[in-house]
């Protein structure tokens, strides 16, 4: 089928037999709950449509239902997803499976509608498990996946699976649609756990604890979120035996081989890195790239493996901590510490610019000169600033 | 119905961390004796997330989900709408929340559950503050009344939540108070088996936020009915009647007594009384009430 990259995350929401979507509207999201209502409407689907009054209602009524046993959805972008903070800590905190969608999109003053990686990012420390789709293909196959990995009883964890505004949520490309029979059985529907709620055994859930509790609960997150990395990349494996595609786990190495300089990106314009190293290798540069497509948890030890032998790291992201710098870059400079490689860090493509491969090749030639001068600029670079005084 | 003649079912068992003489904590063996075994509460931050005790003990026989402060409502449409895709209509869906929870920050997500057609009973027991916290202001604290954000006394009314939710025109709303725990058994019991969503406010009065004895909790439920300063009624699908003695006190049957009853036992409503009286404000108080009467008549068609 022909799908932007929201259809097709309404298609796989379908394909998962969802059964209980609760959401409230925000550009450019909106467009998965439009086709999601149609999908009921037309009875192609069958789920309960929550239509709430908030994004902070629609992740609390996600936790409701999952709470109970069923099989949740929702889909917000930015303010929204800032909204409902709240409930993202609630929801990963109570260890139940959700998948949202995440269409990313930057956050106002001022009004923005375009992509940028700092609304997710934001929410890094929820507990929830982020992954960043390049493709609409890849959205669909993700959301299915993602469910998979969160109902785990080794996970038990809330997925988030973001990508970006209008280049990947509204731009077309054939997806292919996996057969409903296929998807029923790599994805069986859920499963009851002990902590599911349930009148034959009847227990507070979520309950005041004392000092001498909490910190354990807090110490399980982050166990769990550990144990995923070996879940993420066996379900990856599991779903390319039946449908023929995989995306390398927790990254994806592109052209990594006797690399000596690597690209690290994530989101919608990885495509665009690819093309600027098929032409700088065809001009004789070694260089490749890591995509990073859960960030988290964060893939430390797979980077750490790709990277140990290359000259130097190219980091460039659509997003900012401010008075820090890169989040990606300073999750990445970390999990480097002990490797000691030249690191240079681009923040590009905020509030949607456009940066096409033509960019990434400039962005190259110049790292390259600083990566052989011995001069690595400290702070990030700002990529394409126009500076207004 | 007498008290004697509720059932003996518990599901509120001992361990409670409530404190003593805590209205809500009589409410809520009322709510498990009207309902039983098969439902589900949700509950938002507020008293019950300490009364219903700590980790890893609880004092409720029954499946309960703590949510955030404004959620509690938007988390029982998750609820109800999971169970209706396992087809169980047989379990309630009770949110069980405070006037902080209901009137204020969980306005907006009440509102949109009733909107929507929940089928669940959303219950407020109210003791008119944040009590949680440790008593401060909410939008249900009556005027005039000392809390420790209102040091010199409230200087607004307290809104009308009961005519809020009507506006709604769910299929079931009622007012009713912890004073006559028989009322709250009967609507609750009522509610249960009204499909859609249903409201029911439970007046709370809390000895140590209102400064009263602890052994009075009952009392200054029912005070508050008699002297007008909160009503008794039920709305089954926008029909309005009002039930014991404020029915009395409606149709000209019952004289309401003098607000001043009710207030000097409290100690919130001390700077009213000493070191003067402050004439002013007590008039305020009860030509305030009198205004409320006057709506709840013409409500059922009686002029005065």
């Amino acid at each position: 089928m022909i799908l932007s990259g929201n259809y097709a995350a309404a298609y796989a929401a379908k394909l998962a037999r969802v059964n209980v979507i609760a959401a409230y509207p925000i550009t450019p999201q909106t467009q998965i709950i439009e086709k999601l209502a149609e999908f009921i409407e037309n009875g192609e689907l069958n789920a309960r449509y929550i239509r709430v009054e908030s994004e902070h209602s629609a992740m609390a009524a996600c936790i409701g239902a999952a709470a109970v046993g069923a099989r949740p959805f929702t889909a917000t972008a930015s303010q929204g997803l800032i909204y409902m903070s709240e409930m993202l800590w609630w929801a990963a905190g109570a260890r139940l499976p959700i998948v949202m969608g995440v269409v990313t999109r930057a956050l106002a003053p001022p009004w923005s509608i375009w992509s940028d990686h700092s609304d997710i990012l934001s929410q890094r420390d929820t507990g929830w498990l982020i992954f960043f789709p390049e493709s609409a293909q890849e959205v669909l196959d993700t959301i299915i996946q993602a469910y998979k990995i969160s109902e785990d009883e080794e996970v038990l964890l809330p997925i988030a699976v973001a990508w970006d505004a209008f280049y990947i949520s509204h731009s077309y490309e054939v997806v292919d649609v996996p057969f409903q029979r296929n998807v029923d059985n790599f994805l069986p529907s859920r499963k009851k756990y002990k902590h599911t709620l349930d009148i034959d055994n009847p227990f507070s859930h979520g309950n005041l604890v004392f000092p001498e509790y909490y910190m354990e609960y807090r110490y399980y997150i982050d166990d769990a979120s550990n144990s995923s990395k070996k879940i993420i990349r066996e379900v990856d494996e599991e779903y390319y035996k039946i449908f023929g595609r995989k995306y390398g786990g927790l990254i994806e190495r592109y052209r990594c081989d006797n690399a000596e300089y690597l690209f690290i990106s994530l989101g919608a314009f990885s495509g665009d890195i690819k093309e600027a190293v098929d032409r700088l290798r065809n001009r004789g540069y070694r260089v490749g790239f890591i995509r990073i497509r859960c960030i988290r948890p964060f893939p430390s030890n797979d980077i750490k493996e790709v990277m140990k032998d290359i000259n130097g790291a190219i980091i460039i992201e659509r997003d900012f901590s401010f008075g820090k710098g890169g989040i990606l870059s300073t999750e990445i400079k970390s999990a480097l510490y002990s490797l000691n490689i030249p690191i240079i860090s681009y923040i590009a493509g905020i509030g949607g610019r456009d940066v096409g491969y033509e960019d990434f090749i400039k962005i190259f030639q110049f790292s390259y000169k600083c990566f052989n001068l011995e001069n690595i600029p400290e702070k990030p670079i700002w990529y394409g600033l126009r500076v207004i005084k | 119905m007498a008290i004697k003649d509720l059932p003996l079912e518990e599901h509120y068992i001992p361990g409670s961390a409530a404190c003593p003489g805590c209205p809500a904590s009589m409410a809520l063996r009322m709510v498990f004796k009207a309902i039983g075994k098969k439902m589900i509460m949700v509950v938002p931050a507020c008293c019950t997330s300490v009364i219903e005790s700590l980790h890893p003990y609880t004092s409720f026989d029954i499946p309960l989900l703590n949510i955030a402060f404004e959620a509690a409502a938007a988390a029982s449409s998750g609820v109800a709408a999971a169970l209706e895709t396992m087809g169980r209509d047989d379990i309630t869906v009770v949110a069980w929340a405070g006037d902080g929870g209901t009137y204020d920050i969980g306005l907006q997500a009440l509102s949109g559950a009733f909107e929507r057609g929940t089928n669940f009973i959303y219950i407020c027991y109210n003791n008119q503050i944040y009590s949680n916290t440790g008593i401060q202001r909410s939008g249900a604290t009556p005027y005039a009344a000392w809390t420790t954000t209102t040091v010199g006394g409230k200087t607004e009314f307290r809104k009308e939540m009961g005519e809020i939710v009507q506006a709604h025109h769910i299929p079931y709303v009622a007012q009713t108070s912890i004073g006559y725990p028989e009322d709250v058994y009967r609507k609750v019991k009522k509610a249960k088996e009204i499909k859609g969503p249903k409201y029911i406010e439970i007046l709370a009065p809390c000895p140590p936020g209102w400064r009263f004895d602890m052994s009075k909790t009952a009392e200054m439920g029912k005070l508050a009915v008699e002297t007008g300063a909160w009503a008794l009624y039920e709305v089954e699908n926008d029909k309005i009647t009002f039930n014991g003695k404020s029915k009395l006190i409606l149709e000209g049957k019952m004289k309401r007594k003098p607000v001043e009853d009710w207030l000097k036992l409290q100690g919130r409503f001390r700077h009213l009384f000493v070191p003067e009286r402050d004439e002013k404000r007590l008039k305020e108080i009860e030509d305030h009430i009198d205004m409320l009467w006057r709506r709840y008549r013409s409500w059922v068609g009686i002029e005065k």
